[in-house]
């Protein structure tokens, strides 16, 4: 055969190939999309079901109980999800920073030379990493079932109460101050750190500012102490107590919340202990060495030298875990906890628009699981290492 | 001597090491009271220590029950109620099988342990653990359906119980793996259509819910095709499952696969290999080899995973205690049987995670 002089039939290139590949894909693609719509819409018209979204306006008919947002059965479908699309953020919100804070902990925890904390940790992330997430929930759920009733609740010094109906706490009587003071906690942090940033600098010019932690602090709550005050400063608490048969007042978690949120972050607290152990690992011994020498205390260490390096290293499997707890908060239909994915449930079966039901709920999935990764890829871009 | 030193010629005797860093008492003072925060850590969690264990302990073993077939006892004991194991065993283990065909669910969950055991064994050639996964599975599935061999055939909806978590893991590492191979391949793929729709399925399913990707598969599914090709309930969670750890393991096997060098692909292309057996000879065995330990956390979390069936109404370990706890006699006894389940799982993910960390320890020490 004479080398490489005759060029190959047209079917034998490369090129070639590489289209009909695609083009049988989407063709297969395609087709089978389209087969079956048709075979839905047949089957949908024989059965006589409409399709469509209208539905959403619809009297919904059915009440959600126990969470935190008002649902009535004169309410629309539309709004159940809002309702349970709240249900799930409050309760995956609870869980992320408690995750986070007990993750945390625990990875220190397990490189600390202290034996017996070291151990303890290790136990919890073994635990709790190896057994399944929703067995862990309905253990939850069925271990605050054998709490007495309300009148033999368990009693914190009148202020709180544990029973089989849940957690009362006292919450402040006009809560919505109390948020706002919370949300201008943000812009305190942007003036706290700017703060820092001054004094850093008349440190270094040799001027240092005397009790720098102390004015920080002031810096950062400032802006909600403002708000506070300009709201009219309330105080009044709003406090459980025992009326007949039940609670009134102050804050109430159900037990389904509860088991749900203990089940979500006690869960993926172990992952992130385990992620933010492997961060600090990474971090290389001569630079904690060498940190050591030019005589940085222990906090200095870890502030400026340790943590800015892990975070390379911890924040893209964060990300994957919080999207991880997000996503899981819909096991909260294992127990009754109506969030989005239990409101989908009710709302498919009662409107027999499963399809439609099924895709607004994907859709909301969807947008928060890539949120937290745009989210993620902003910090990520932050604390990259930036190489010259 | 240079001049200008101050060194004692020839130094002095050798000092004895400091006497608390020897023995038990310098064993607890460097790592229980290295500092005064570690002596505070110590003596809280002690006490914490201190009053927990002798609780559970008079709880789990004192005051339990471990036998009473009417549940009397057990309301009238302090401690657990492990008699509801000792009386509902064979419903968690074995779900809704047939009572006297359960033998065949127990010669399951031997064949599971055993292969567990096998493939712990370097010794054996990899080839040869692969096919004995391959054989045990078609053992499985013909001693779970039986038919064949005098066996009574037995229906999928009568499954239940570890066999049947067994059957789905299996099933669902099997049919995914597979396929994340597919996905990360037409992730990394030059042609931008095959491209598109791989990136499109790991995301869109990589966003979702895993009962949410359950639903889909059964209660959706079943909308789209006629009659006639709708498969049964367990057929369909087994393949949302196989989608789900299919579009995970993708994107471990696409890590593996960044991992090998350019130069891997350019000689194989040199020897005039063609995508096929460049991917199948050279690229994929290396890059497989490289995210094992990964893929074990994967594949530990699909088996975590399979309790999520009992959502959809199957009858798994954890369905099947949930019908063990409808009894009004046992109801109270929730918490020992979700212990019990507990322990089981956690012996089998132990075994799981060990197996990674010795294979992630080989590697490190081939790569050094």
């Amino acid at each position: 055969m004479p080398p490489a002089t005759r060029r190959p039939a047209f079917w034998r290139t490369a090129g070639f190939r590489a289209t009909l590949y695609q083009v049988l894909v989407i063709a297969l693609l395609v087709g089978a999309v389209a087969w079956m719509t048709e075979t839905a819409r047949q089957a949908m018209h024989a059965r006589g079901i409409a399709s469509g979204f209208d539905f959403l306006l619809d009297r919904a008919g059915f009440a959600i109980g126990h969470a935190f947002f008002v649902f009535t059965p004169q309410d629309t479908y539309l709004r159940a999800f809002v309702v349970g699309l709240g249900n799930s953020l409050v309760v995956a919100a609870a869980g992320l920073v408690t995750a986070t804070v007990m993750g945390v902990a625990l990875g220190l925890s397990r490189l600390s030379g202290n034996w017996l904390l070291s151990r303890a940790a290790g136990l919890y992330v073994e635990l709790f990493r190896n057994t399944p997430q929703l067995v862990q929930i309905v253990f939850w759920y069925a271990l605050f079932t054998l709490l007495p009733g309300p009148r033999q609740a368990w009693n914190l010094l009148d202020l709180a109460f544990v029973s089989n109906r849940g957690l009362l706490m006292p919450w402040p009587a006009q809560s919505g101050v109390f948020g706002l003071a919370l949300l201008l906690l943000v812009p305190g942090v942007f003036l706290a750190r700017a703060f820092l940033r001054l004094a850093d600098r008349r440190r270094r010019a040799g001027r240092p500012l005397r009790g720098t932690a102390l004015l920080a602090a002031v810096v950062l709550l400032a802006p909600s102490a403002v708000g506070w005050l300009a709201l009219g400063a309330p105080t009044g608490w709003s406090v459980p107590a025992l009326r007949g048969f039940n609670f009134v007042g102050g804050l109430g978690l159900s037990p389904e919340f509860l088991a749900l949120y203990f089940g979500l972050s006690f869960y993926i607290a172990a992952f992130v202990a385990e992620i933010v152990r492997a961060g600090i690992l990474s971090v290389g011994r001569g630079q904690v060495e060498a940190a050591q020498a030019i005589g940085l205390g222990r906090a200095d260490l870890y502030r400026k030298i340790v943590f800015p390096q892990a975070m390379r290293v911890v924040v893209p499997p964060l990300a994957a875990q919080y999207i991880s707890l997000v996503k899981n908060s819909s096991l909260g239909v294992a127990i009754g906890y109506p969030e989005l994915f239990s409101v989908t449930n009710t709302v498919l079966t009662l409107s027999g628009h499963t399809i439609e039901a099924i895709a607004i709920m994907a859709l909301v999935y969807l947008v928060l699981a890539l949120a937290i990764g745009a989210l993620a890829d902003i910090v990520n871009r932050a604390v990259r290492i930036r190489e010259r | 001597m240079a001049t200008g030193s101050f060194a004692i010629e020839g130094g002095g005797p050798p000092r004895p090491p400091p006497p608390v860093a020897r023995g038990v008492v310098g064993w607890v003072r460097r790592n229980l009271l290295a500092n005064p925060f570690d002596a505070v850590v110590t003596v809280l969690l002690g006490l914490a220590i201190a009053w927990l264990v002798p609780r559970a302990f008079a709880w789990a073993v004192v005051d339990a029950v471990w036998y009473t077939p009417d549940g009397s006892a057990c309301r009238a004991a302090a401690g657990a109620c492990w008699a509801i194991i000792a009386e509902k065993h064979r419903l968690i283990l074995f779900g809704t099988y047939p009572y006297g065909e359960q033998w065949r669910g127990a010669a399951v969950i031997a064949l599971f342990v055993g292969l567990i055991g096998l493939s712990a064994i370097d010794r054996i050639p990899l080839r040869l653990r692969l096919a004995a996964w391959a054989a045990a599975s078609v053992a499985i599935l013909v001693l779970m359906l039986g038919g064949l061999f005098g066996l009574q055939p037995v229906g999928t909806h009568l499954w239940g119980g570890l066999p049947l978590t067994i059957v789905i893991f299996v099933a669902t590492v099997a049919g995914g793996m597979p396929l994340a191979v597919l996905l990360a391949l037409g992730r990394q793929s030059e042609l931008p259509a095959i491209r598109a729709v791989s990136v499109g399925i790991v995301e869109v399913v990589r966003g979702l819910p895993l009962i949410a990707v359950l639903f889909v598969a059964s209660l959706i599914f079943p909308l789209f095709v006629p009659p006639e090709l709708s498969v049964d309930k367990l057929v369909r969670a087994i393949i949302g499952m196989i989608i789900f750890f299919g579009a995970y393991a993708a994107e471990i096997v696409r890590g593996g696969l960044q991992a090998i060098p350019a130069g891997q692909h350019e000689a194989a292309r040199a020897l005039g290999l063609g995508y096929h057996p460049r991917m199948r000879l050279v690229v994929l065995p290396q890059a497989l080899a490289l995210v094992v330990p990964a893929l074990l956390n994967d594949i530990i979390r699909a088996f975590k995973n399979t309790t999520f069936v009992a959502i959809l109404g199957l009858f798994d370990v954890l369905g099947a205690a949930k019908v063990a706890l409808e009894d009004p006699v046992w109801v109270r006894y929730a918490p020992e049987v979700y212990i019990f389940i507990f322990l089981l799982y956690l012996l089998f993910c132990l075994a799981f995670s060990r197996r990674g960390m010795a294979i992630e320890r080989r590697l490190a020490g081939r790569r050094r």
